[in-house]
């Protein structure tokens, strides 16, 4: 027995500003103060700030530290484990508030945030499934086989209002139920783990934070349908969530929860790997199985659905990791307790990846409905720097951009879809008043180019005509015309590209037009980046009055387009300017200006 | 894992080893001080019987901590129960031995164990 734990963050976040590290000098100042026996070091999943990492959580106390590093560790095992002196200044500093410490429930990111997928990760071992069964898992599977019959798990999940996380809000207990309904030898349950969206990674925090849900949910659906085989499909760039699946599914087999007459019940069921190599196609469901069956990921047209041919063209349901991780809750807790979360049309909580020009980089899970106001400016901590919120970007490559003006409206599917933007994996990136609109279109429309399949003409030469002309627009060679150029070209794609990447990839593209039209004429007409990113757009010019002729900026130049002699005023060439900004950054008195 | 019923006690018995992550505030909190002092008069020792007292006991709703001097040196080992809606019990001069009694006596059956506490010292 431990009278105390520690929990130090092992996901992708925090293992990359170095928590192993952190682990190893614990280990070894624990052993130098004789505790082994007395304090438990423990790897677990993310704890959704990453900005602050790494983070590490003593309990019982509940003492939360960010920013750890192995200099730290020395001080926190001789006071805090050792003597029971809470290391203060070490702490999260939301927490701290005077002289007493705040639990983390009360802090402004976790306040408003409720966690229901991602509710096991930060509190338990990955890589240990005695700790996921001593937090309630597997129950769902075991009262699934021994109290349900398949149509009434199918009837829960309808029921609770679950609806698909990876994008298209398809509802979940109604593709259960096709796939149920179809009479086949062989069917299969499939997940997609294969999360491409730039700036999203809940699914991999799930995977890492949380494995076993995922496997337990996979066989929830596969009695549901009547499947006794599961495939994984996820991304090979995500080598923590492949190892910590793997572990996972071993120790599932040896415990007798994966494979034949699990829990003495006579329902097999097992599951295989299958890493996706890198395509960001791939995530779409058709591409996606045909990638399962070792043909090249290309997608096709539907029908048939997945829920009557798919994976070898037999019956199968293929969900998203964070669908998933919804479903043992819902069946231990039942559909009504589900549904009594969200809006009228979506039910539950949904995970957000936070980035960009915002404070609290990190995941937060929050009930549907929350408005995103809340998530940006109380869970996300606002905008740093003290500038101003320009635009959310959510849905990755195929949602749009929201505005500020509606920034008060309540997040769930129907009311993203209807202001031009959708809900997607749930990437949320947030631009402030120095991004320029018509650059973030480009550069999103320069990821589809790249990620087409190429197999459907909308998509592979639509996107590349729709990139050339944006990228006229961001040179200042752009006319009046492309505008409803682009318009009707991207309704063209929407209409007729083959599968859900093309028809949506238009989408960052229409959103700024719609909310940001003034932006494209300021770039077209008056030939002027208003946010002063696009490089052809600005230029750099020195004041005559303030620039004392230190020649400072004329030696960093990497262009040589400065020219000026010692203590006179220096003067840029344009023609040679390569717009850099490394004179600017160098000057010491504020003469260099971007225009 | 051949039933249900096997994966449920699996559940219980690991429930106790992880109860300490969650955040109860109706627990019953035996702190040990664990300063320079503490630790010098033998403290550690206290603290470990305290944590398999109470883990064979399979105690849920009882939380052992540690913390800094209290600054009655001359009676340490010091251990401090704290019972949500009631004063605090102070036992002093602690030794693995008296732990037994104190688990049995006050954390289960809710009577302070009078001999052991700093009162009974003092007079």
């Amino acid at each position: 027995m431990y009278r105390s734990t520690v929990l130090v963050c092992g996901g992708t976040g925090c293992t990359s500003s170095g928590s192993q590290k952190v682990i190893e000098a614990l280990d070894k100042e624990i052993a130098a103060a004789g505790l082994e026996k007395e304090v438990k070091v423990i790897k677990t999943g993310c704890f959704g700030l990453c900005a602050l990492g790494p983070i590490m959580v003593v309990y019982p106390e509940g003492s939360f530290y960010a920013g750890m590093t192995p200099e730290h560790v020395h001080e926190v095992v001789q006071e805090h484990l050792l003597k029971g002196r809470i290391v203060k200044h070490l702490l999260y500093k939301e927490t701290v508030d005077g002289e007493t410490i705040k639990s983390l429930d009360q802090t402004q990111f976790y306040k408003k945030q409720k966690r229901i997928a991602l509710r096991n990760c930060g509190v338990i071992d990955p890589e240990n499934i005695e700790e996921y069964i001593a937090y309630d898992g597997y129950q769902a599977l075991g009262k699934v086989l021994t109290e349900m019959t398949p149509e009434q798990v199918v009837k829960v999940i309808k029921d609770s209002g679950l609806r698909g996380r990876g994008g298209a809000g398809f509802p979940t207990g109604l593709k259960w139920s096709f796939a149920a309904a179809n009479k086949a030898d062989q069917k299969y349950v499939a997940c997609n783990a294969d999360e491409g969206d730039p700036g999203a990674f809940m699914d991999r925090s799930v995977l890492e934070g949380d494995p076993h849900v995922v496997l337990e949910a996979m066989a929830i659906a596969g009695y549901a349908i009547g499947a006794n085989h599961g495939f994984i499909y996820v991304r090979a760039e995500y080598p923590i969530a492949v190892k910590r699946l793997q572990i996972a599914i071993g120790q599932a087999r040896e415990m007798g929860l994966l494979g034949k007459n699990i829990l003495g019940t006579g329902f097999d069921f097992d599951l295989e790997l299958r890493l996706g190599a890198g395509a960001f196609v791939c995530g779409e469901e058709t591409a996606l199985m045909t990638s399962i069956m070792g043909h090249r990921g290309e997608p096709r047209p539907r029908p048939p659905f997945p829920a009557v041919s798919g994976i070898f063209y037999k019956p199968t349901v293929l969900n998203n990791v964070e669908t998933y991780a919804n479903v043992p809750r819902i069946i231990l807790n039942g559909a009504e307790w589900f549904s009594s979360m969200g809006t009228e049309k979506s039910k539950g909580t949904k995970v957000f990846a936070l980035g960009g020009k915002i404070n609290n980089t990190g995941l937060v899970e929050v009930p549907m409905g929350t408005t995103l106001r809340e998530i940006i400016e109380e869970i996300g901590g606002g905008i740093p720097n003290g500038k101003k919120f320009k635009a959310a970007q959510t849905g990755g490559p195929s949602g749009g951009c929201i505005p500020a003006s509606k920034l008060d409206i309540a997040i769930d599917y129907d009311n993203l879809i209807s202001i031009g933007s959708m809900m997607g994996s749930g990437g949320m990136i947030v631009m402030d008043e120095d991004n320029c609109m018509v650059d973030i279109a480009k550069f999103f429309l320069g990821f589809t180019v790249d990620e087409s399949c190429g197999k459907c003409t909308p998509c592979r030469i639509g996107t590349k005509r729709l990139y050339e002309i944006l990228d006229r627009i961001t040179k200042g060679q752009g006319t009046m015309e492309d505008i409803p150029k682009l318009k009707e070209l991207c309704m063209f794609i929407k209409e007729n590209a083959l599968c859900g990447l093309g028809q949506t990839a238009p989408n960052p593209v229409l959103s700024t037009l719609r909310y940001f039209e003034d932006e494209y004429i300021a770039h077209i007409k008056d030939k002027r980046c208003p946010a002063g990113v696009c490089k052809a757009l600005t230029c750099y010019v020195i004041d005559r009055d303030k620039c004392k002729g230190c020649t400072k900026c004329a030696r960093n130049c990497p262009a040589d387009a400065i020219s000026g002699s010692v203590k006179q005023p220096h003067v840029i060439d344009q023609s040679k300017c390569i717009k850099c900004g490394a004179c600017m950054e160098n000057c010491s008195f504020g003469a260099i200006s971007k225009k | 894992m051949k039933s249900l019923a096997e994966l449920q006690a699996l559940r219980d018995q690991m429930k106790s080893k992880v109860g300490i992550r969650e955040d109860e505030n109706d627990n019953i909190r035996v702190v040990v001080g664990m300063a320079t002092c503490g630790i010098a008069a033998g403290a550690r020792p206290v603290l470990a019987a305290f944590t398999e007292e109470v883990a064979k006991r399979n105690l849920k709703n009882v939380t052992v901590a540690q913390t800094g001097c209290i600054g009655i040196c001359q009676y340490e080992p010091v251990v401090e129960v704290f019972e949500p809606g009631k004063e605090k019990v102070t036992y002093v001069k602690m030794t693995a031995d008296k732990v037994a009694r104190i688990v049995s006596d006050h954390l289960v059956n809710g009577s302070p164990v009078t001999e052991y506490t700093i009162g009974a010292v003092n007079k």
